[in-house]
């Protein structure tokens, strides 16, 4: 069991160095049109980051659904 | 550096001598005071002082003061008047329990001596990739970091010794992971927590002589979470905590909401020799503890062992994660 939860762990640490790269690549430097106020800006920054929150948050409750099937199966 | 060194080895020193000296005098006063709540994971009625956040206070506000004497910056106040802050919330909840929202909402307003001071940089690192500057939702983590925090710890301390352990380890390798990237001032602030929690571990770790109540996991939490703020280490702490985060991610995903943890059902339950297995209740929230004796039962002191070993393996990786930051792809 514990070698499982090792791997969750494992598993959030790289998701963490993932979603660190892709808010630096893709969020920070992402601007609309210059006319278009900061603010929309922000707002858009926002919902991507909220996004890409609800994709991690999604990939780690598959991993723990797995991991607590596979534990209570066997 | 020298006279960092002796800072250091003062204000640690300090935080760990007067808990470690004034727990017990702490757990007299409170069992003659018949300040005491069940252990329920113990046969029979045993009765455990509460709350030891009185002593982690004391430990941990008189060595900021001193190091703040030593490096009279804002970063440091704003940790002492945090975790001041976060006591208090706490304290509220162990004399009157509070619904599952006054936690989250009132330690929001304990980030406010962070933001007042400007005790923050808006600039969010990552290992390997660099830095992003993000000034508005910088402010939002900023107010939503000390109630994750704190709630982070708090729900973990549901066996004898986990949060003051797991804030032991944590402590230490956030320590590290700042000395690491020469933020030695608030290096020396992280040692002081890290002391203050091993001095409480000796009277909180199986079998507990008293237990730290919310006043005790709030504060560490906030501590811990305002540390990482100030230091800009925001995803090494994360990293460092990451067996307590999954513990609150299982929880919310299977519970789906903000719930005071007394209010819902217990994931677990005791066999005949005292050995906590896993509930047969659907509607029971899949916890840390829940996932750890779903295959077999275990004893207390067995868990929290492996609650403490899980802690160090993501200690491990928060130090290698300090280490990446200083490279870039």
């Amino acid at each position: 069991m514990a070698i499982k939860i090792y791997s969750f762990i494992f598993v959030m640490w790289i998701l963490m160095l993932v979603g660190g790269g892709l808010v630096v690549i893709f969020v920070g430097p992402f601007t609309l049109t210059p006319d278009i106020d900061p603010i929309i800006t922000s707002g858009v920054k926002v919902l991507i980051a909220l996004f890409l929150i609800f994709i991690w948050l999604f990939t780690l409750t598959k991993v723990k659904n797995w991991i607590f099937k596979s534990q209570v199966k066997s | 550096m020298e006279e960092k060194i002796i800072a250091a080895i003062i204000v640690s020193a300090i935080a760990f001598v007067s808990i470690y000296a004034f727990t017990p005098v702490l757990i007299k006063f409170l069992q003659k005071r018949n300040l005491t709540v069940k252990d329920v994971n113990k046969p029979g009625n045993v009765m455990i002082p509460r709350p030891g956040g009185i002593s982690i206070l004391l430990g941990i506000v008189v060595s900021e003061i001193t190091l703040y004497f030593f490096f009279p910056i804002s970063e440091i106040l704003a940790i002492i008047i945090t975790s001041v802050l976060g006591f208090s919330v706490g304290i509220i909840d162990d004399k009157k329990t509070m619904g599952g929202w006054f936690k989250p909402l009132a330690l929001a307003f304990c980030a406010a001596p962070i933001l007042l001071l400007g005790a923050y940089d808006s600039n969010l690192d990552f290992p390997l990739f660099g830095s992003v500057k993000i000034p508005s939702l910088y402010l939002a983590l900023v107010v939503f970091m000390i109630p994750i925090m704190g709630n982070t710890i708090n729900s973990i301390d549901v066996l004898n010794g986990i949060a003051s352990g797991v804030t032991t380890i944590a402590g230490f390798a956030l320590a590290i992971s700042l000395f690491i990237l020469q933020n030695y001032e608030i290096g020396i602030a992280c040692l002081c927590l890290a002391f203050a929690s091993l001095a409480f571990y000796k009277y909180h770790k199986f079998p507990s002589r008293i237990f730290p109540g919310d006043s005790g996991a709030l504060m560490l939490g906030a501590t811990y979470g305002v540390i990482a703020i100030v230091g800009q280490v925001e995803v090494i702490a994360a990293v460092a905590i990451l067996p307590a985060v999954i513990n609150s991610f299982l929880f919310l995903s299977s519970v789906k909401k903000i719930v005071e943890h007394r209010k819902i059902k217990n994931p677990v339950k005791h066999t005949d020799d005292f050995k906590l297995k896993s509930t047969d209740e659907n509607h029971a929230p899949i916890t840390l503890v829940r996932l750890l004796i779903a295959k077999k039962p275990l004893s207390e002191k067995q868990i929290c062992n492996e609650v403490l070993k899980l802690t160090v393996f993501s200690g491990v990786l928060a130090v290698i994660t300090a280490f990446m930051m200083g490279v870039k792809i």
